[in-house]
Order: C-alpha cells, then structure tokens, then sequence
C-alpha cells in the first residue's frame, strides 16, 4: 500500500479539523476538532515509521496520545469551570482577557 | 485470483477513507455537539485500522482503548454537564469568515500535501525489520521507550499527575455555608414542628397494590382517602399520578369472581378488616348504594 495515500489522508483530516476550529464556536466541538488534528497527525508519524523502517514514529504517535489525555482532562476540567461561571459553552462568551 | 493487486491493507484504506472524510465533516458540521463526538468515535476508530494495517499493533490498540475508550467518553460525559442544550448561533461573528475560512483551509490544505507530500521517496522499507529485532511490535517499542526515550516517558508520568492535580483543583468549589450536622437537622426539623406542625419524620412511601408498586401509586389512609405527601409533587404537577380506582379495578373484579357475597367492599373481602362504620371507606368503594347513603344521612 502506497504510503502517498496515508499521508493525502492525514493531510484532509488535518485540514478539516483545522476549518473546524476556525468556523465553530462550541467549545467542545472546538475542541474535539483539536483533537482530530492530533489524530490525523499521528496517522503521519505512523506512516513515516513504516515508510523508514524504524519504530521511533510509532514512539512519537505514543507520546502524542498521552499528551492529548493529560490536555483532555485539564481542558475539560477548564471548559466545566467557565460554564459553571458563564453558563455558556460558546467560545465567543469568554472574552475578559480580550483588549 | 480475481484483484491480484489488491492487499488488505488498501482494501481496508479505501473503504474506511469515504467514512473518515464524512467522520471529519460530520464532526466539524453537526448541530449537536453529540453527534460530533459520535462522527469523531468513527474517525478513530477507522484511523485504529490504519494503524493495524501499517504493522503497528500497539497503537491500534491504544487508540481504541485511550481515544476512542477514555477520552472520547469523557467528552461525553463533559457534554452532559455542559454542551447538549447548549444551541449555537448560526450568526457569523465576523463578516465572510466562513469563506474566508474555508479558503484558508483549502490553502493550508494544498500547502501540507506539497511539502510534506515531497518527503516520501521511493518505496517503504517496512516495519518488518524493526519489529523483528526484539520479538515484536510491542518488544520493540518496550525497548526504546525504556531506552533511548526512558526521560521522555518519565516526564510523561509527571505531565499525567499534574494534569490530575490540575483537573482537581479546577473542578474544586469551595463550600460556601457550613455543612449542616445531624444534630442541627434534627434540632431545625423539631422546631419546624413545633412552629407550623409539619411532621417531622419520614414521609409515607407509596402504595402497593395486587399489580403495582412503582412511584406514581398513592397509598391510601385508612379512612380509603390518597395520601397526598405519597408521591411525589412533581409527579402530582405533572399529572402522572395513577388513579387508585383503576388500580383496585383488577382486585375488585378477583374479588367479584371468587366471593362474590363480599364483594362490595374488597378490603373486608381481602382482608377480615371492618371498617369504622362512622367512616365509610371512601376511595376504595367509590359507589355507594344510593339507599344506603340515604340512610347514613
């Protein structure tokens, strides 16, 4: 299998996630499109790992999934905490540190 | 053979590929922010095949078991507090940001598949090699991460504390009025008893008949009356209380079939119990003879 075509793929979720993020306002679709792009990276180091014949992409795709838990877990913690005080999950509702 | 060129590999890339693309969209395109993370559920899922079909076992199964299986239902659950009646406006903020957007996205789009595109040259050397030296996939990563990258991994342990830490004090609310001690309650609710005679022990469940006992059943008071504090008042408001009528119904009819000289009042007949004659059991016999009632009077 071609890896031209992982790396196409990569790139489509990639740019897609990345529309996401600049055209929703939902904090929490925002940030599962984040996500994505993790994801959509990771497909990249995998495919790089196969494409090199060495297991040091597939180390990086790891070390990418245990750093999108802990940012989960205190992005979700910080999103819970700004609708406790603002009621609202849109991201334009926190603007106090706008200038 | 029928399609000599086709691997499993490619098989599995070309099928799963329509439903990453409309995953993605789906995600990036759903109203609810619940059918995002279900679109997004199979997105990585199908990006878990991938992984397998490029001799990463491993990470097939961590992307199951930690995307798809912790993170993303932690999503879900988040979306529970917070997201699911919460209705985006459609309104753009800024004038022609959604074109602008998309057209951003389509450049940034073209840019990546020209620089990175570019990287690969000539065939892939495969991971047979590599994962052959210490026995397997799941060796091979073992010995690197315990390796060559054992100070990343232990920092990574640190980055996971402090994120839980992190998660705690922010999902921490500081009380704001003391916690009420037993003692405290049970002074409030004698007082409250004494002052406007509300009953100060426990209310009365509901009632059980020969078919229900669910929540919505009214037991009834000795005199046959509903006792109105039996269920609860939001199902009072609601209007989903059951009729104690239809409920006897079935008994009554039981009751009629097997003794019928003692049917009139199916609580003597199901029970050796006589009512008070100065309180007839309202409720239970809602029919009263019109003789007798005329003689009651």
């Amino acid at each position: 299998m071609d890896p031209q075509a992982y790396i196409v793929m990569s790139a489509i979720l990639f740019s897609i996630a990345l529309l996401g993020v600049m055209i929703r306002r939902n904090v929490l679709i925002v940030f599962m499109c984040i996500e994505l792009m993790l994801n959509a990276s990771n497909l990249a180091l995998v495919t790089f790992s196969r494409m090199h014949g060495s297991l040091d992409g597939q180390i990086a795709a790891f070390f990418v999934m245990v750093v999108a838990a802990a940012e989960v877990v205190v992005g979700l913690a910080i999103i819970v905490t700004i609708y406790r005080t603002r009621r609202s999950a849109s991201v334009d509702d926190a603007n106090l540190l706008k200038f | 053979m029928i399609v000599p060129l086709v691997t499993g590999a490619s098989f599995a890339f070309w099928m799963l590929m329509p439903v990453m693309i409309l995953g993605a969209l789906g995600t990036i395109l759903a109203r609810k922010p619940v059918h995002s993370a279900l679109s997004l559920a199979a997105v990585m899922v199908s990006l878990a095949v991938q992984y397998a079909a490029q001799q990463a076992p491993f990470l097939f199964a961590v992307q199951i078991i930690v995307y798809t299986g912790a993170i993303l239902m932690l999503f879900l659950f988040v979306m529970m507090i917070v997201g699911v009646d919460t209705s985006e406006s459609l309104v753009e903020t800024i004038k022609g940001q959604r074109v602008l957007a998309i057209l951003a996205a389509l450049g940034f789009f073209i840019l990546l598949i020209f620089a990175v595109g570019n990287a690969l040259v000539g065939r892939p050397t495969g991971l047979a090699q590599a994962n052959n030296a210490n026995g397997g996939n799941v060796q091979g990563l073992a010995a690197l991460i315990f390796g060559r990258y054992v100070v990343a991994f232990e920092a990574t342990s640190a980055l996971l504390i402090t994120a839980a830490l992190g998660a705690m004090v922010l999902a921490h609310r500081e009380r704001t009025r003391k916690k009420k001690t037993q003692a405290e309650l049970v002074t409030e609710r004698l007082r409250k008893y004494a002052e406007t005679g509300a009953h100060p022990g426990a209310l009365p469940p509901p009632g059980v008949y020969a078919r229900h006992n669910a929540v919505d059943t009214p037991a009834l008071l000795a005199n046959g009356e509903i006792a109105e504090v039996s269920v609860s008042s939001t199902l009072r408001q609601r209007g989903s209380v059951q009729n104690p009528a239809d409920l006897i119904a079935p008994t009554k009819q039981t009751v009629q079939a097997i003794a019928p000289d003692r049917a009139e009042n199916p609580a003597t007949a199901v029970a050796s119990y006589v009512p008070h004659p100065a309180t007839p059991a309202r409720g239970i016999q809602p029919e009263l003879e019109p003789g007798e009632s005329e003689e009651e009077n």
